[in-house]
């Protein structure tokens, strides 16, 4: 990899200086290269405080550990939702929008100052709101219900967090428009980058709900303005809350189809198809927030219906479409290479050492097959009466943020340290294991909460022994929680020690090296790209495994409405 | 460009950023936040002692 200056089409101006990047052979704008290092390193010590916090709170609802007293409980999840959900994916997802819409395009980043405007709010807010959580003036929770009232900081906070964003997503845009302005590219933009760009596009919504309820809050907190309505702030808030989510998801999806394609070669099966998931994604997935209201009463089941089922299952629809082309992706390149024996032949000869497609395929399995047919299910307005405030949600959501966007974001991780930093990755043997860690104690966290919760163990609840209605099966899933998030954690520890470790001790990439090599699909025998084009039998593995996914799908759908018919049966 | 090498609508629309995002942000806003913001605005004052 080597840093020489120059002046392509695209990277041209004052601040364009680049490099060519002898791994990939894309040029790097070196504007775009700073706040990718900057975002990426902020994000991934979010990581670590919201992975601290995690332990804590994990040792705490294992009723036969029950580790932090009452008040520290509802403090550290305030701060462990912050810093996991907000902080350190939207610090990770402005790195990728910098990364997606520079490199891939050859193109600059707009401007340097406005990316500073964008860091530098994010930072300061997300200080400010980490510092009022633990001085103990914020034990309000993310979602920071009204009438829970925190201090005017802790709002300050978040807007600036949230402004920052939206100034980053306005880089982005820019960037997209310099580049198509200045003819850096042919075509149609790479799927990474349209990927982003529906990533993008849904943040603004996000953030715009954002600013909608957090400026009145702020200054109703400050005695300025009377209290916003609580049913109104739900509704709004989590316009906020749920599709900063989306966001994630978008972003992991593009995060799976680069990844497939650096450790295989995959390329998507059909380009056309895959961008109109993404158009699903942009038009109908933000409607899925309403799922949150599903027992409120201010709105009606003409507004939920609507908004969690029939339109977003559109969405739904795009999730499936990604997980059926994704693997279909490998699939296909991996038999042109001449993996071909039996059905699933070319999954062994999958280069496994290669951590960050083991974290992914991880991912795109845990987000799938747990996260997505749990959430499709959960977001049934019918079903979700039996499940709407347990432990069952945040079993849900740990399998579809932590177990799909944050291990996708870790695999990826694997890749941009290197490729930014120009250091190779110390440890090496650790982070072949490290997903694998990470993804099963995540899966363990994800069952543990999600059995204990459909025995009725309710979430965000400090001690559950004084209701005395727990029997023995929920005290165990809470175990298995307990030691599924001890075994996530430490693999999260071992993931920020190697990133940090590289980025002060690995050792410096030369000028004209390629990254080490993670592990790269070879091709054996009479191997040829593009061979296998044509023949749609040759992705039978992937069908068998979405016949797979549709069974468990069907049977987890219908044992949950055995599940309704039991409490309230029809005689 | 002429009318026959046009390239197809759902190909023009995925390669503009700008409708999408147009549509990206109405399309929510509508059918969450305005239709859901009506329904409260119509619920009656709790009849509170």
């Amino acid at each position: 990899m080597s840093s020489s200056s120059t002046s392509s089409a695209g990277l041209t101006g004052s601040d364009s200086e680049s490099r060519s990047c002898h791994t990939t052979g894309l040029n790097v704008c070196l504007t775009a290269q700073r706040f990718i290092k900057l975002n990426a390193v902020a994000a991934v010590v979010f990581l670590l405080l919201g992975g601290v916090a995690a332990i804590l709170l994990a040792l705490t609802r294992w009723q036969a550990i029950h580790l932090l007293p009452v008040d520290w409980f509802y403090r550290i999840l305030t701060f462990h939702g912050l810093n996991m959900l907000i902080f350190w994916i939207l610090f990770f997802e402005v790195a990728i929008l910098y990364f997606a819409s520079t490199t891939p395009l050859n193109s600059k980043l707009f401007s340097r100052k406005v990316a500073w405007v964008s860091f530098g709010m994010m930072l300061v807010g997300a200080i400010m709101v980490n510092v009022v959580i633990l001085q103990g003036k914020a034990d309000v929770m993310l979602t920071s219900y009204l009438p829970l009232l925190a201090h005017p900081a802790f709002y300050l906070g978040i807007i600036l967090v949230a402004v920052g964003t939206l100034v980053a997503v306005f880089n982005f845009f820019a960037t997209l428009y310099i580049a198509k302005r200045d003819k850096t590219y042919e075509g149609s933009v790479p799927l990474v980058t349209f990927g982003a760009t529906a990533a993008a596009i849904i943040a603004v919504v996000t953030l715009l709900h954002g600013a909608i309820v957090m400026i009145p809050t702020f200054t109703y907190s400050l005695g300025w303005t009377a209290e916003p309505d609580p049913m109104w702030y739900r509704m709004i808030w989590w316009g906020l809350g749920h599709q900063s989510q989306q966001v994630n998801v978008t972003a992991m999806v593009a995060v799976w189809y680069l990844i497939g394609h650096l450790a295989t070669g995959a390329r998507p099966v059909n380009e056309t198809v895959c961008r109109g998931a993404f158009v699903l994604y942009i038009l109908f997935i933000n409607l899925a927030s309403a799922h949150h209201l599903l027992v409120d009463p201010g709105v009606g089941s003409a507004w939920k219906i609507w908004n969690t089922s029939y339109a977003m299952y559109l969405a739904v629809l795009a999730s499936m479409i990604h997980a059926f082309t994704v693997p279909a992706s490998v699939e296909v390149a991996m038999r042109e290479k001449g993996h071909n024996k039996g059905i699933f032949g070319w999954v062994t000869a999958l280069p496994w050492r290669n951590p960050a497609l083991s974290a992914v395929v991880l991912s795109l399995l845990i987000f799938g097959f747990v996260g997505g047919i749990t959430g499709v299910t959960l977001g049934t307005q019918q079903i979700n009466i039996i499940a709407h405030n347990t432990l069952r949600i945040p079993g849900h959501f740990h399998a579809t943020v932590v177990g799909g966007t944050t291990l996708a974001f870790m695999g990826l991780a694997y890749y941009v340290i290197p490729l930014m930093f120009k250091r190779n990755f110390i440890g090496r043997k650790w982070a072949m294991i490290q997903p694998w860690l990470f993804g099963g104690g995540i899966l363990l966290v994800s069952i543990g909460k999600s059995f204990a919760g459909s025995m009725g163990v309710a979430r965000r609840t400090w001690d559950i022994e004084p209701a005395g209605i727990y029997g023995s099966a929920a005290h165990m899933f809470l175990g298995v929680m307990g030691i599924g998030a001890i075994i996530a954690v430490a693999s999260l520890f071992i993931f920020v020690g190697l990133c940090v470790g590289t980025i002060l001790f690995g050792k410096r990439i030369k000028e004209g090296e390629a990254m080490a090599d993670w592990g790269t699909a070879q091709p054996v025998g009479d191997a040829k790209e593009g061979s296998l084009e044509h023949d749609h039998w040759s992705m039978k593995g992937t069908i068998v495994l979405t016949a797979v996914f549709l069974l468990c799908f069907a049977v987890y759908y219908f044992a949950n409405w055995k599940a309704l018919a039991d409490v309230w049966p029809v005689r | 460009m002429d009318k026959d090498t046009k390239p197809p609508l759902l190909k023009r629309l995925m390669d503009n950023p700008w409708i999408l995002l147009v549509l990206g942000v109405l399309i929510p806003m509508l059918s969450y936040t305005l239709w859901g913001w009506i329904e409260l605005t119509m619920v009656p004052p709790a009849p509170l002692p």
